[in-house]
């Protein structure tokens, strides 16, 4: 066990705090109104809009640090500490984190490992600026969880993929310049082989969006209609048929991303404040030892899964280090544990908990009740929980697969 | 930046481990369980032969100077092998008292002595960490009275050591005149408990600790770290077992680990028991490193490790099926042993309320 870091380390973390310093309170032009964005900070300083913001941090190497300069990166070495130090820094100092999302966690990986040189060029660059925002086209009425029954249909005729068919839970689809999306090309081969992965402009004719609101009340995902909808040829990644291997890299990207450790210790701080803050017949709710209870629990939960982070993160240091079933629990653990907080403050709120959107009474904007449901989506999102067990117990512990229904492919 | 155990750390483990796969089979368990205490002794010393008596004590008194997380690692593997040995209160508790609160004399004559093993310590701290049944410890001068309940590693012991609820720690012989010793029987077999019923007996108090907790919270808090780690042991291979058997047993003409219900349990288990091999790490390495997180670490270490592992227990258990409830397969052993550590050295939720108040004030 060596938790230290060398000089450089400690040089470099006193430079980001610096940097953290010097940009504290900035805010954005063009901020969003989800909740999960705005409550970073109060005092307004400096202002920027969220793509100068991710210029600012790209010059620094504080992001996309090791994403080549001809593609809009900063062009280093990978660095997995120094990426470790920016994370707790930013999270310590509510630094805005850069922009996230789709584009920038699945895309942009997924194009670096395996596409050609003109799409790396075409694409990363402004996907990495926040000028290009990506949705992403897999789950369809009847192919969810199932997601290789997918039959959205690519057929190329005269240099082009015409798509016919439908996406539904689209995340931000209404938004997005770009839809990286899964259709079947080959209808002969076996399911999983006649997947493609295409790029698709989503200013393309017979493209329609219809948004889907969704349980926090807002329209976080859309159905997608496709019309013959043209697109070039040259706009897929991988191979014809080899859409499924694209996808599965994605995905693992996703998982990695979609809960991060030290969002949740900025939570928990957050809880434990409002616990001090907050009364109950007069006497604050940290003094009531049921509440109290519950929430020293809840930080035995969570400071196991910080310290397993950092137990992921060594096994990157160090190859030898064997952590297989330990990356694979983490989608799940993650988005259970996160809900499971965010619940836990709205119990200790009690009725103030459940007030919503601009009441009266409301505390910290909605967000406890706002963060509890989405963190519901994102545990069915991504891959269910379920399918997270069956995951873990199938490629982890080696149990048996589910036999298969006769007939079923 | 390294997080995780070392080599040596990992090889010792696969000794006990080794050596109590050959020599502790769920037979022998079954006979230490039946009173037939020469397995135990026999297993005892065999494990002392491995080294661990004097793994804490430093190199100058004649041992082998290391860590907590060296202790915890190695208290992970007795707990994955349901060692039947004193390992908490004699190997970890009682050599941290005396390096932390003993006087040089005091550091000399003990620590000398349970290097070589002829001094092996029992050690009752429920003074501190829960009485119940309305015991009690008075010390008065050079004398100590009254009595302590669930004293650990009784069973060698040619010393006792005590502590008051004021964390007022010392020494008494455990030929010394007034002691009434009365064994207790709990469900865990692998490590026996007693009630020492004290009157006016000699005392030899640990010089740092006349007027200072500091010394027993630090004792506890390696104590708590050290069961905790046992049940992470413990339940590690309650999973193993449970996921081969799994894969063997049939029922309606297939595995029954293709049974999602089965396999949704297992996924649970291991979900929940993966993040606690770091929590432990790191709470242990804490201990020397992080004195401003230690005692919040050895307190939620131990708290969340009795509530996943308990868990464990019982899911594991359930996965067996009527097997998993019988005498026949044994696996209640690992049941019990993890049930007796949830609750000694403070229960889950006493545990909490002092992690609660380390940071209230
Ligand atoms: C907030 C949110 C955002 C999303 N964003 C996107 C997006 O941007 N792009 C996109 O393509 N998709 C997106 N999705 C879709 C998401 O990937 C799917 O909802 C998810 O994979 C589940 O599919 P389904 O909704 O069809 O549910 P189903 O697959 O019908 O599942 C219903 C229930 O059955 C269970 N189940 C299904 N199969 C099994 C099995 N083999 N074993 C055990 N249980 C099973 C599930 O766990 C679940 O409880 C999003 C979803 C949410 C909630």
């Amino acid at each position: 066990m060596d938790l230290h870091y060398s000089k450089e380390y400690l040089d470099f973390e006193k430079e980001v705090k610096a940097f953290c310093k010097k940009y504290d309170g900035v805010t954005f032009t063009d901020a969003s109104k989800n909740p999960l964005a705005s409550l970073s900070s109060k005092k307004k300083k400096i202002q920027v809009t969220r793509s100068e913001w991710q210029k600012i941090l790209i010059e620094q190497g504080y992001f996309a640090r090791a994403v080549p300069k001809e593609y809009g990166g900063y062009g280093g070495e990978p660095d997995i500490l120094k990426s470790r130090i920016i994370a707790t820094e930013f999270s310590k100092a509510k630094t805005p984190a850069p922009m996230g999302g789709q584009g920038i966690d699945m895309l942009v990986p997924t194009l670096l490992e395996m596409g050609t040189q003109e799409q790396k060029e075409k694409y990363i660059k402004p996907t990495l600026h926040g000028e290009m925002i990506w949705c992403q086209g897999y789950s369809e009425p009847n192919a969810g969880s199932d997601l290789a029954a997918l039959q959205t249909k690519g057929e190329l005729i005269d240099g082009e993929w015409v798509i016919n068919g439908q996406k539904i839970w689209t995340s931000t689809a209404q938004y997005s310049q770009m839809m990286f999306c899964l259709v079947r090309t080959e209808p002969e081969a076996q399911k999983h082989a006649g997947i493609s992965y295409l790029l698709i402009p989503m200013d393309s004719e017979g493209i329609e969006v219809r948004p889907l609101v969704d349980m926090t009340m807002k329209a976080g995902f859309n159905e997608v209609f496709f019309t013959d909808v043209k697109i070039p040829e040259t706009n897929i990644v991988g191979k014809r048929g080899e859409g499924w291997a694209v996808a599965n890299a994605t995905l693992g990207h996703e998982r990695g991303s979609l809960a991060p450790p030290d969002a949740i210790m900025n939570r928990l701080n957050m809880l434990i404040d409002l616990m001090k803050q907050e009364k109950l017949d007069g006497k604050p709710l940290i003094e009531h030892s049921i509440y109290r209870d519950r929430l020293m629990k809840i930080q035995g939960k969570i400071m196991a899964s910080q310290s397993h982070a950092l137990r992921l993160l060594s096994a990157k240091l160090n190859p030898g280090q064997d952590v297989k079933v330990g990356k694979m629990i983490q989608k799940l653990v993650g988005t259970e544990l996160r809900h499971e907080l965010e619940g836990l403050a709205i119990d200790v709120m009690g009725e103030i908990g459940v007030l919503y959107e601009d009441s009266p009474h409301l505390r910290d904007k909605g967000s406890w009740q706002f963060i509890y449901m989405y963190f519901l989506g994102l545990i069915i999102g991504g891959g269910t929980s379920q399918i997270q067990k069956n995951i873990i117990s199938e490629r982890g512990l080696g149990l048996p697969k589910e036999p298969k229904v006769q007939g079923a492919q | 930046m390294y997080f995780g155990l070392s080599e040596d750390q990992i090889f010792f483990q696969d000794n006990i481990k080794r050596f109590l796969e050959e020599n502790s089979s769920v037979d022998i368990l079954r006979k230490i369980a039946a009173d037939d205490r020469t397995f135990a002794k026999d297993i005892h010393d065999g494990i002392v032969n491995l080294g661990i008596n004097g793994l804490l004590v430093p190199e100058e008194f004649g041992g082998l100077g290391l860590d907590i997380l060296f202790a915890a690692a190695i208290s992970e593997s007795l707990g994955y092998g349901a060692g039947a040995t004193p390992f908490v209160g004699s190997y970890v508790m009682a050599p941290i008292a005396i390096i932390d609160g003993g006087s040089d004399k005091q550091k000399q004559n003990y620590l000398t002595n349970v290097a070589s093993n002829e001094v092996k310590f029992g050690v009752g701290f429920s003074a501190l960490t829960g009485a119940r049944d309305d015991s009690e410890i008075q010390i008065k001068g050079n004398k100590i009275s009254g009595r302590s309940l669930f004293v650990l590693d009784y069973e060698y012991a040619t010393h006792f050591m005590i502590s008051d609820i004021n964390g007022c720690i010392g020494v008494i012989d455990a030929q010394a005149n007034g002691i009434d010793l009365v064994e207790l029987k709990t469900i865990d077999r692998t490590r026996n408990v007693c009630e020492l019923i004290l009157k006016n007996v000699d005392f030899e108090i640990l010089e740092q600790t006349k007027n200072s907790k500091n010394t027993a919270e630090k004792v506890i808090d390696a104590g708590r770290i050290m069961l905790a780690a046992d049940s992470l042991g413990a339940a590690q291979n309650m999973i193993n077992k449970a996921v081969d058997y799994a894969k063997e047993r049939k029922q309606f003409g297939r595995a029954i680990g293709s049974f999602q219900a089965v396999k949704h349990m297992c996924a649970e288990m291991v979900a929940e028991l993966e993040p606690c091999y770091a929590l432990i790490w790191h709470a242990a390495h804490a201990q020397k490193h992080m004195p401003n997180e230690a005692r919040l670490m050895a307190c939620q270490a131990k708290s969340h490790l009795s509530d996943v592992t308990k868990e464990v227990a019982k899911k594991s258990t359930e996965v067996h099926g009527g097997m998993g409830f019988t005498d026949l397969l044994g696996l209640h052993y690992w049941f019990k042993r993890i049930g007796l550590n949830r609750q000694l050295l403070g229960t889950p939720e006493r545990v909490r309320e002092e992690a609660a108040l380390l940071q209230l004030n």
